[in-house]
């Protein structure tokens, strides 16, 4: 298996577990009688933006780590830049994460469309998010495997 | 995806040049061994600029590097 399959597997497990721990820790911390309309938009945006930095963060680290561990495992140093081929595959995979994206976004919208509480519109909107990161992520793992 | 109709003699090619690793074959050309691989495979077409890469690197003309598996058009 190459540099860039082991990654993209890496980086779709690490995506998943981030994912699934924040939430599991914000579940948590979730008022039991629920939140007020106007304290609802500050309870989603901090979580939108601390899990937008925790998985950035997390993802640095995990790259080091992974880097290092692969250098010291094959003895091989990771390719230093992105060829014709890992650009064509990020293109695939962007296509395909922001499509699933776009899916989401329009159901979320449709949820307020329908007079559901705007709770329901950021879920949709943060499970649509990490959807696509998992599409993109399959994507570029399925291209490197089997080709374009 | 569609099946790629452009094969080569990659492998061949290398084995020919003193058994050149893949690794030596893409520091060469320019891209990674990933791309080496896949091209092997069959599993990728590669652009006319990088095909004329590999054959410079064999000293080769691109037609004895790369050939078309489609037929006649």
């Amino acid at each position: 298996m190459t540099y860039q399959e082991k990654k993209s597997i890496v980086t779709l497990i690490s995506a998943i577990i981030i994912f699934v721990s924040y939430c599991a820790y914000m579940y948590l911390q979730y008022p039991e009688d629920g939140l007020e309309p106007a304290e609802a938009f500050r309870y989603w945006g901090s979580f939108v933006l601390t899990l937008t930095l925790v998985s950035i963060i997390a993802h640095i680290l995990i790259s080091i780590m992974f880097n290092i561990v692969f250098r010291m495992t094959t003895g091989e140093k990771e390719p230093a830049f992105a060829d014709e081929l890992d650009k064509l595959i990020d293109l695939k995979a962007n296509r395909n994460s922001f499509f699933v994206f776009i899916l989401g976004f329009l159901l979320a919208m449709g949820s307020l469309a329908a007079n559901q509480p705007s709770q329901v519109m950021f879920v949709i909107l943060i499970a649509s998010g990490f959807i696509s990161d998992v599409t993109g992520s399959v994507t570029k793992l399925y291209h490197y495997r089997r080709g374009v | 995806m569609g099946k790629n109709l452009v094969g080569n003699h990659i492998r061949k090619l290398r084995f020919n040049h003193n058994e050149m690793t893949q690794q030596q074959l893409a520091d060469k050309a320019g891209v990674t061994r990933q791309t080496i691989v896949a091209l092997e495979k069959g599993n990728y077409s590669p652009s006319l600029e990088l095909a004329f890469r590999i054959a410079h690197a064999f000293n080769l003309p691109l037609e004895e590097v790369f050939f078309y598996e489609g037929g006649q058009t």
